[in-house]
């Protein structure tokens, strides 16, 4: 710190970044976990009261907003639109889930203590060897974050090593999730086929039905958003970030400064898959149930709608996006089920056509003609 | 290949003949021992039935400035874009230095290097402040981790700062490169390269959208920077190509017309011919 | 047909008025007589419903003989069941079932005799050897028929037994067959009868003709020779053919597998073509083409709807209809929003799906989110029969030669029209183009309807090989994708090549690696393949390229 009082023109020249921002989105989000929690407790006629079921909608949204977070690292910063994050964020899913299904034990229909039911009903006798370790948390924890990532690396390790850009990405991704899904609707490949991996009964010794655990995961998503957060904040403020930015704009002169475009993308990617990995795996617990239709190529379209919407190259634009579609797509799939894809469909075209920053952008322009005047 | 490869490893073990992938990387130091910064020999380069690059002969010595010219399609771009890793040629040899094949790096190693490149469209990072484009361009490590624990110390802060003042940007250092006119962002990929401290220079038409205080700066800067650095210009303005009083190599239909000094070239009938058109074509 | 008469006459072991005579006397015996409502009948009908063993058989033979004309159909309402008899009034009538009740029609189906509940009726008991002894004698009766198709039913129906047939019969009848089809399949019964002669030279006979009938009988008559004839020269010949016979088998086989693969590519490319005009030739990723291509295949029901009693006009009328529909919605699509994002393909990306999903839920609300039912006209449907062991589709080869078609004509209308001229002006460079007067904006339009129009067409097609429904074109949009990006963006060549061959890679597969799992090993090596050469099998390469 000394260098910053030893000449005015070194403070002059470092520059000063606000971080405003993301300390009044920290904060905003730490209220939000604590109010929830403690008004999750009150009475059930108290007026400030939040339902059981409400505390898992808003579990389920954070888990969205991590996911959104994540594809907003590699599309808003690193120019990647990936339409398969989906996947990702289904694996760590079917991870976690497999887990769960593991945790039944012989309390399922067929009261097999080592074969979840779907495996009975299929007459498989013994467990094939990537259910091997499933009944350790431990492991399962380090697969939520290898499985994902591992399959980005290996996607991401030829996809920008061959230079695929822009929209030929986009559309090997949306085949990878494409395949996938159709793969996992396979009663072959052991992960339940078309129904996926449900009827969940407890996570770590807890009882998933309870209200309590419910809290618990809520809370549990709030912290992983918060964390995910700060890790990302931490890499986009670095000078990392802004050879991302660099890679966003203009691909070729950040090569031709020495920067290998692909390794940062290769390990941003992976990054980001591993962090829609955790979000899938908290995601499950919660909702109760994995099944192939997460893979569906529209999930993944979904989640770039979120972050095009709060506003792409923001990190808590992303967050608003994710909690604000869904929470419309709640409202609105309760209250007109029929203009849900209308509105969605609508939306698209207008986040394109004129708000290309976003809602997050439209309050910077909106901040920054203020300071100009 | 009538030219024999020269190769470091015993004949017996071909190593540089074995799958590509099992060739250890092995990024030599730089060697300049024999004062030449750049060998380019028999390069050729077809672009579906275009011979861009034809049997092109080229040399660039260590500290020297050289301007490239040549009429449009001469191979100017192409020759820069194969010294740079961007195409590969179908025939030749590149070397850098007597130790470093450029033919086997890609372009983030032949960067790191020592070459340097100005794009004909200037390209700077747009949505950065002039500030950072200059931090990400400065010499330096390019690995993942450091790149993240990076910090600002005073050094660096001191370097960006006389770069932004050389480059007459000090007063815009903190706005968008975006926000900056053509002829800024010009300069501001000027200063990008020098930042990166190059052993070789590639500036192509730097002179293009600027003014004719601009153009004397640029002339000026280019000079001086010769003798630490090997420079390479391409340009179209004759005025600024005289004005670099330098030794002008002419290329034509990919391969080198003529070579020397600007009087000499101007003087030479096969250049007139190219560029007047006298004698063989009629327009 | 005098000959063939006679023939028969002998064919029908019983068919001999003493036999008549015999089954009239035996009726008089009997307690109750049937009534059937035509004389000559009574009496046949009396013996066969009471009469026991051999008396019934002969009944059959003597109603065989009576050479009437409902024959056939009287013999196949016996074997049937059709025929029943009204216990009260002990008559034999044509019974429908209708509800709980039988209605009843008279045996020359002239007058209706009311309905009557259904246990007051029974069927004529017909023991299995009777049935047996039907099935030939109604056999034999079509072997007179004038009809083609039926004297060849009625010798397929032979095959089984062909020494049911005697000698002469057959060479009368092959020297005076004149269809091809019916002297073929004679000369392979034939065959069948020489198969089981005591004769070494006979069998070696049949098994010339046999060698060129792949039909599975055939073949096995022949493996069986191969394994356990005692001639050896009949067992070396057989076995010979019968390899001969296999490897053909499994070249049909394969030409088949490649016919479902063509076939398959033939639909990606009509998925794909659209897409690779608009995303090759002006950098548009459309999103909505899967929409696009279901609009058109609801254009095809929105046109049966009109004309139910036309299928064949209506599908015609429906591929322009659904080529100017989809047109017009697809200019509609770039003017209000494409134009907008032209050289940011993300954002065009996501807008076009936003669209997509716009017009599904049009589709959900105003026509239905269940499948509608779209007829195939008689044209379409049937088979080609190459020969007993191939039969293509007919509406899969209607399919592929549309799909040709189309391609050809695309291909003239950008290589040889003005049209075309200036399209591919504006997508090699629009400055240009503009400077010398090609109105860009108003080629954008054109080249963006097309694009879609032809998506539009492809759903037509679609609509006769699959369900119509709002996710139609959800399952083509990434297939679609693929082919245009495996074969070269802006290559129409490419575009079929490609789409061909991953419809044949994939029906390759498939045997061993099942539907799915093909599908999805396509996938991945597309994947894998993209990665490698990013620019798809035929690239367009040079500067210009370069510089994008």
């Amino acid at each position: 710190m000394s260098e910053t009082s030893t000449t005015e023109q070194t403070t002059g020249i470092r520059p000063q970044r606000s971080r405003m921002s993301s300390i009044l989105f920290i904060l905003t989000l730490i209220a939000l976990i604590i109010g929830v929690s403690v008004c999750n407790k009150l009475p059930a006629e108290h007026p400030l009261y939040v339902s059981n079921y409400m505390v898992t909608l808003l579990g389920k949204y954070l888990t969205y907003a991590i996911l959104a977070v994540a594809v907003d690292l590699v599309w808003g910063y690193l120019g990647i639109l990936s339409l398969g994050h989906a996947a990702f964020f289904a694996l760590g899913g079917y991870v976690m889930g497999m887990h769960l299904m593991r945790q039944i034990g012989d309390r399922g229909v067929y009261g097999n203590p080592d074969l979840p039911d779907f495996m009975v009903f299929l007459n498989w006798t013994e467990l094939p060897w990537y259910w091997l370790g499933s009944d350790h948390f431990a492991f399962t924890a380090l697969m939520i974050l290898l499985v994902p990532g591992l399959l980005a690396f290996l996607f991401g390790w030829f996809a920008f090593r061959s230079r695929v850009n822009g929209v030929y990405l986009s559309i090997i991704t949306q085949a990878l999730t494409y395949a996938l899904m159709l793969a996992f609707f396979r009663n072959e490949m052991g992960f339940g086929g078309n129904n996926g991996l449900t009827d969940f009964r407890e996570l770590l010794g807890f009882d998933l039905r309870s209200d309590d655990v419910r809290l618990g995961l809520f809370i549990a998503s709030g912290v992983a958003l918060l964390l995910v957060y700060l890790l990302c904040d931490s890499i986009l403020r670095s000078r990392l970030g802004k050879v991302a930015i660099a890679i966003r704009d203009a691909e070729d002169r950040t090569r031709f400064i020495g920067y290998r475009v692909e390794s940062v993308k290769l390990a941003l990617f992976t990054l980001s898959a591993m962090i829609a990995g955790i979000a899938g795996a908290l995601y499950v617990p919660q909702v109760g149930i994995i099944n192939p239709g997460e893979f569906a190529p529209l999930n993944s379209i979904e989640v770039v709608v979120w972050v095009a919407i709060g506003g792409r190259g923001t990190l808590y634009g992303a967050v608003l996006g994710a909690l604000g579609v869904n929470y419309a797509k709640t409202w609105f799939t309760g209250a007109f089920p029929e203009a849900w894809l209308f509105a969605l469909g609508l939306l698209f075209v207008v986040v394109t056509l004129l708000l290309p920053r976003g809602v997050a952008g439209l309050l910077k322009f909106k901040r920054s003609s203020k300071a100009a005047s | 290949m009538s030219t024999p490869q020269p190769s470091t490893s015993p004949a017996v073990f071909r190593r540089d003949k074995v799958f590509e992938f099992l060739i250890p990387k092995q990024v030599e130091d730089l060697d300049l021992s024999h004062g030449t910064a750049l060998y380019l020999e028999n390069i050729s380069v077809n672009f579906d039935g275009f011979q861009a690059i034809n049997g092109l002969n080229f040399y660039v010595n260590t500290g020297e400035l050289r301007c490239l010219i040549g009429p449009n399609g001469a191979g100017k771009t192409t020759l820069m874009d194969i010294v740079t890793g961007k195409t590969r040629p179908d025939t030749g040899t590149a070397w850098f230095g007597q130790k470093i094949n450029l033919l086997r790096m890609d372009e983030a190693e032949i960067a790191q290097a020592g070459i340097g490149r100005k794009f004909q469209k200037p390209t700077v990072f747009e949505n950065l402040s002039v500030f950072d484009n200059l931090e990400l361009s400065m010499a330096g490590t390019r690995k993942l981790w450091p790149t993240y624990r990076a910090r600002l110390g005073s050094e660096t802060l001191d370097r960006i700062e006389a770069m932004a003042s050389t480059i007459n940007l000090l007063p815009q250092i903190h706005a968008l490169a975006g926000s900056l006119s053509h002829g800024q962002k010009q300069w501001l990929e000027i200063g990008m390269l020098i930042m990166q401290n190059p052993v070789l220079l590639l500036v192509d038409e730097p002179a293009a959208g600027m003014t004719h205080q601009e153009m004397d700066r640029t002339v000026e800067l280019l000079t001086r920077l010769a003798g630490d650095h090997a420079i390479v210009v391409v340009e179209h303005d004759m005025d600024f190509v005289r004005a670099l009083n330098s030794p002008v190599t002419v290329l034509h239909q990919g391969s080198v017309l003529a070579e020397g000094s600007m009087a000499e070239v101007q003087s030479n009938p096969d250049v007139m011919r190219v560029y007047l058109g006298t004698e063989s074509s009629s327009c | 047909m005098s000959l063939t008469f006679h023939a028969l006459q002998r064919l029908i072991r019983a068919a001999s008025l003493l036999t008549l005579l015999a089954a009239t006397c035996s009726i008089q015996t009997a307690r109750a007589d049937v009534q059937t409502g035509i004389d000559e009948l009574d009496a046949l009908f009396t013996q066969f419903v009471e009469g026991k063993g051999t008396q019934r058989t002969e009944a059959l033979d003597a109603l065989a003989a009576l050479g009437r004309e409902d024959t056939r159909e009287l013999l196949n309402g016996i074997l049937e069941g059709d025929l029943m008899l009204h216990k009260e009034t002990d008559t034999i009538v044509w019974a429908t079932a209708q509800g709980r009740e039988y209605t009843m029609l008279s045996l020359d189906k002239q007058t209706d005799l009311g309905s009557d509940r259904k246990r007051r009726l029974s069927r004529l008991k017909v023991t299995n050897q009777l049935r047996g002894h039907l099935r030939s004698l109604i056999a034999s009766l079509g072997l007179r028929s004038d009809d083609p198709v039926e004297r060849l039913a009625a010798i397929d129906a032979l095959m089984e037994s062909p020494e049911d047939l005697p000698d002469d019969t057959l060479q009368d009848m092959l020297a005076n067959e004149t269809d091809s089809k019916v002297s073929d399949a004679l000369l392979s019964l034939q065959a069948r009868k020489l198969a089981s002669s005591a004769q070494p030279e006979e069998r070696l006979q049949a098994l010339a003709t046999l060698s060129d009938d792949l039909s599975n009988d055939s073949r096995s008559l022949v493996q069986n020779m191969a394994e356990n004839d005692e001639d050896e020269n009949v067992m070396t010949l057989a076995a010979q053919i019968a390899r001969d016979q296999a490897a053909k088998v499994r070249l049909y086989a394969k030409a088949e597998t490649v016919f479902f693969g063509l076939s398959l590519g033939s639909v990606l490319v009509l998925a794909a073509i659209g897409l690779a005009i608009s995303f090759g030739v002006m950098g548009v990723i459309n999103m909505a083409h899967g929409e696009l291509i279901m609009l058109g295949a609801y254009c095809t029901w929105a046109m049966q709807q009109l004309m139910p009693n036309n299928l064949g006009l209506s599908l015609l009328l429906s591929i322009p209809v659904a080529f100017l529909f989809t047109g017009m919605i697809g200019i509609l699509i770039e003017r209000s929003v494409i134009r907008f994002l032209y050289g940011r393909p993300l954002e065009t990306l996501l807008a076009t799906f936003g669209i997509s999903l716009i017009l599904q839920q049009l589709v959900r609300t105003f026509i239905s989110s269940q499948n509608v039912p779209v007829a195939n006209p008689a044209f379409m449907s049937g088979v080609l029969e190459v020969n007993s062991v191939l039969s293509l589709t007919l509406n899969r080869l209607y399919i592929l030669a549309f799909c040709l078609i189309v391609f050809a004509m695309l291909l003239v209308l950008l290589k040889r029209s003005r049209f075309g001229l200036e399209v591919r002006a504006v997508s090699q460079n629009r400055a240009m183009a503009r400077a010398m007067g090609v109105p860009s904006a108003r080629i954008d339009s054109l080249t963006f309807g097309l694009g879609a129009g032809i998506a539009g067409i492809a759903g037509v097609a679609l609509s006769q090989l699959t369900n119509v429904g709002p996710n139609l074109g959800q399952a083509y949009i990434v297939d679609s994708f693929m082919v245009v990006v495996f074969g070269g963006v802006g290559n129409l060549w490419g575009t079929l090549i490609s789409g061909m061959t991953l419809g044949i890679a994939n029906k390759l597969m498939e045997p061993w690696a099942g539907a799915i799992l093909a599908k999805i090993l396509v996938l991945v090596f597309l994947i894998m393949f993209i990665q490698k050469r990013p620019r798809g099998l035929f690239p367009q390469r040079g500067r210009a390229v370069e510089a994008h």
